[in-house]
């Protein structure tokens, strides 16, 4: 990693008393382009996945109550996630789940709070929520929704196991 | 073994109740498998095999030489899980990364409402 940043690298927290993961990330952009680059697709598609794996949005209705549903393709890998859009509040909060179709039976609830900070900059903290800390750390070992997409394989033989 | 086969292996040797609960009693000491057999309902020979997993996935080791032969937890394997938490960190840093060079192209009459 060698990219130049003005800003502290992102912070994790994975707690021991609840099934969370929380990522702490400031950015060089206020909370207005921090949340655009979530709910508009077309940002969205530009960021989510590592280069070699083409994010498609199939299904994307980001207003409270909304869905959305998107596939990653690529490498020999066709995966797709789905959620709802609990609740949106412009350039402050998304409040989402987030499932990989692969494990239709986990859902994580996730809480993304975007602060704006002086200099027009902004914190972001995204926090995830499961059921049990056995799906928590299957979670974090798959990497889902940071791009280990490998993980996806081997998360398939434990459960078909 | 990479990382990720370590990994399956890890997480499907403790996939099982009997095995996390071996494991559990492993943290406090080391133990024979009659010792570690002796809560359960099932035979030594069910016990054996749990340990044979767990062994397979490096979670405990058995001494060779010594008579008694107990068990012993390989505490470092779970640094592994600390390694997971780290390559999480990293991929969110990376996947942040390309949310910053998205950030430093959006103009900034696209934010928010018109003025």
């Amino acid at each position: 990693m060698s990219t130049m940043t003005t800003h502290p690298e992102a912070e994790i927290i994975v707690d021991k008393e609840v099934p969370l993961v929380r990522i702490i990330r400031e950015f060089d952009a206020p909370a207005a382009k921090v949340y655009q680059a979530h709910i508009d697709p077309e940002l969205f598609v530009k960021w989510n996945g590592p280069d070699y794996l083409t994010t498609t949005p199939v299904v994307w209705d980001a207003r409270t109550g909304g869905s959305y549903r998107y596939t990653m393709t690529g490498e020999g890998t066709d995966t797709a996630f789905n959620g709802v859009f609990h609740e949106l509040r412009e350039n402050e909060l998304i409040v989402q789940t987030f499932s990989w179709e692969g494990m239709p039976d986990g859902v994580a609830l996730e809480k993304l709070r975007i602060e704006d900070l002086p200099g027009g900059r902004s914190r972001l903290t995204s926090t995830s929520l499961v059921d049990s800390f056995e799906d928590r750390d299957a979670f974090v070992a798959s990497g889902m929704e940071v791009g280990i997409v490998e993980g996806y394989n081997k998360l398939d033989d434990l459960l078909a196991a | 073994m990479n990382v990720a086969d370590a990994l399956s292996r890890v997480f499907s040797a403790l996939a099982d109740p009997t095995r996390r609960d071996l494991v559990a009693r492993l943290s406090i000491a080391d133990a024979t498998v009659n010792e570690l057999a002796a809560p359960y309902e099932v035979s030594l020979q069910a016990v054996s095999k749990h340990l044979r997993v767990l062994e397979e996935a490096g979670l405990v080791t058995r001494t060779r030489d010594a008579q008694r032969r107990p068990v012993h937890l390989e505490a470092e394997v779970f640094d592994l899980m600390t390694k997971w938490i780290e390559r999480y960190r990293r991929q969110a840093e990376e996947r942040y990364r390309r949310l910053d060079d998205l950030l430093r192209t959006m103009p900034d009459d696209t934010e928010g409402e018109p003025e």
